[in-house]
């Protein structure tokens, strides 16, 4: 495709006006920062929080039924749909004379995973899921990115409650498309937490 | 400085009783050494500035943790870094050449630094030929980038060289054009001459003196920020195109030494502009209101200002634009502004 290029006029081509008009816009942009600098949309991450949209999907974790064991039956619908190949399930039988199998091992390789959430849409229990709002996974080992089941496992419940401020969701036929008392929804669906004071030194 | 000299030896009976030469000699080290502190204070607050500048510019905060308040001290950390860093030689490079470079380049910008005058006859070295040694030696630059691109034998410091080369080269002429109309009016090559021509008052700076002078200064200082590579024509270290250009090779000290002598330059351009257009030390009332070296560096550091706000403003010029702004555009029109220097001397003499 040709963009033809708008001919310019005689003062135009001299450039200075032109340049003139160009710096006022970077000194508005520089005043304003300056004076108001409360306003600007950087974030100090990780000092202040970035503040990630309410279903942004963040690292894994497993359900757990009420009594506390995995909902994972060890179907290996994860695994198979897994693009990234990140997911390794070890199968034994289950205690429960209702559930067939259980998961012995548990392993994702964060390393690998590409945080596509099929393996979210895959499972037939609900037992995987993306809802953590945790995307930094820092680490200086190799072996530390390999969630394995108990990790994956801990703080199913309560903990992951008061971290994203509000009711986990249990019920099956959960309405996702409205969670419930959101403090501040806005109408982007971005949630806008109180920002932290930022020193005056900055 | 000569006579300052013979005065402390005057006072002093431990200088007398030895050879005027070692007095001299003495008074010689530490006046380098002063300019040499002068420099890196510049380019450090230079650095500093500049990064805090760009930053508010982008809606950024720039460092702001080293040091407390403001990350004030974060250029002098980096420059710790730099001299604790390993000293690199790539194996192919020509190690002399690579090795004086830096040297070279640090030098020519620190030879100007002894030439300007901060104030009232406060200059180190006051020269009847200032602005034509100051013309001189800071040409001299371009041979330590050159240096630096040939001898790095890596692609992209051989084109930045040849880049900062044919530039810096060109731009000499319009430099040069438009500071003659000032040395006609001003009837001097002594800076400390000029600047004292420019006393009593912002009309009787040469800037608005007369409206060729006037047009001159912004020839001026559009060609100083192309022979000291500063963006839109920043082409000799084009980090997109070059990665880093001449300098691409090079680590640790000498690299700070390239920076260094690259951000000094910024104070240089800005010093040559204030003396030569903007009334020096003097105040633009009648009378001089505060001391004259506090006057000289806030115009100095306004004109940095001015150029960190351009670099942020504008993008790079491609080679043909740079050219065609330099050898059709600026030395013709620096040129007609010579003339009309002298026609207009003619026509008012003594006015």
């Amino acid at each position: 495709m040709k963009v033809p290029s708008p001919r310019l006029r005689w003062y135009e081509r001299i450039y200075l006006w032109e340049i003139a008009r160009g710096m006022v816009v970077t000194m508005r942009h520089m005043i304003r920062n300056l004076f108001r600098q409360r306003e600007m949309p950087t974030v100090q991450w990780p000092e202040e929080p970035k503040h990630l949209p309410v279903r942004i999907k963040g690292r894994h974790r497993l359900t757990v039924r009420e009594d506390g064991s995995p909902k994972c039956v060890a179907c290996y619908m994860c695994a198979t749909a897994c693009p990234a190949r990140c997911i390794h399930i070890e199968a034994e039988e289950s205690p429960e004379p209702t559930i067939e199998k259980v998961p012995k091992a548990f392993d994702i390789d964060m390393l690998r995973c590409v945080f596509c959430g099929y393996c979210v849409e895959a499972c037939p229990e609900d037992a995987i899921r993306m809802d953590t709002g945790e995307v930094s996974i820092v680490s200086d080992n190799r072996d530390d990115f390999i969630f394995h089941m108990d990790f994956l496992l801990r703080g199913s419940g309560e903990e992951w409650k008061k971290k994203r401020g509000r009711p986990e969701p249990v019920e099956e036929d959960e309405d996702l498309s409205s969670p419930p008392d959101t403090p501040e929804e806005t109408r982007d669906g971005y949630r806008r937490r109180e920002r932290p004071p930022v020193p005056s030194s900055w | 400085m000569k006579e300052w000299v013979d005065g402390l030896v005057e006072g002093s009976s431990l200088l007398q009783s030895l050879p005027i030469e070692v007095s001299y000699f003495l008074a010689m080290v530490f006046f380098s050494l002063v300019a040499v502190g002068w420099m890196a204070i510049c380019a450090l607050f230079f650095v500093w500035l500049e990064r805090k500048v760009s930053a508010r510019i982008q809606s950024r905060l720039g460092p702001v943790y080293v040091g407390g308040r403001f990350g004030w001290a974060q250029t002098p950390a980096d420059a710790l870094k730099l001299l604790m860093k390993e000293d690199l030689v790539p194996e192919s490079a020509d190690r002399l050449l690579f090795n004086i470079a830096p040297a070279i380049a640090f030098m020519a910008t620190l030879l100007t630094f002894v030439a300007i005058p901060i104030g009232n006859g406060l200059v180190i070295a006051d020269l009847d030929i200032g602005i034509f040694f100051i013309l001189a030696v800071s040409s001299l630059g371009v041979i330590g980038i050159i240096m630096g691109g040939w001898a790095s034998n890596s692609k992209w410091s051989l084109y930045g060289g040849m880049r900062a080369a044919s530039q810096i080269v060109s731009y000499e002429i319009p430099v040069a054009l438009s500071l003659i109309g000032v040395v006609m009016i001003a009837g001097t090559l002594n800076l400390v001459e000029i600047g004292r021509g420019q006393a009593g008052g912002i009309w009787n700076w040469y800037l608005f003196k007369s409206p060729f002078l006037f047009a001159a200064g912004i020839v001026y200082f559009i060609a100083a920020l192309a022979e000291v590579n500063r963006t839109p024509f920043d082409l000799p270290e084009a980090e997109s195109e070059l990665v880093s250009g001449y300098n691409t090779e090079y680590s640790g000290m000498k690299f700070a030494f390239f920076f260094l002598a690259e951000f000094a330059n910024l104070f240089v351009i800005s010093a040559v502009a204030v003396v030569m257009f903007l009334g020096a030390w003097n105040s633009f009332l009648p009378w001089q209101i505060l001391p004259g070296p506090i006057w000289f560096l806030g115009k100095v550091f306004f004109l940095v200002l001015v150029i960190m706000w351009l670099r942020w403003t504008l993008p790079r010029l491609r080679v043909d634009q740079l050219m065609h702004t330099c050898w059709k555009v600026l030395i013709p029109i620096s040129m007609v502004l010579l003339i009309g220097v002298g026609v207009q001397m003619w026509l008012f003499p003594g006015n």
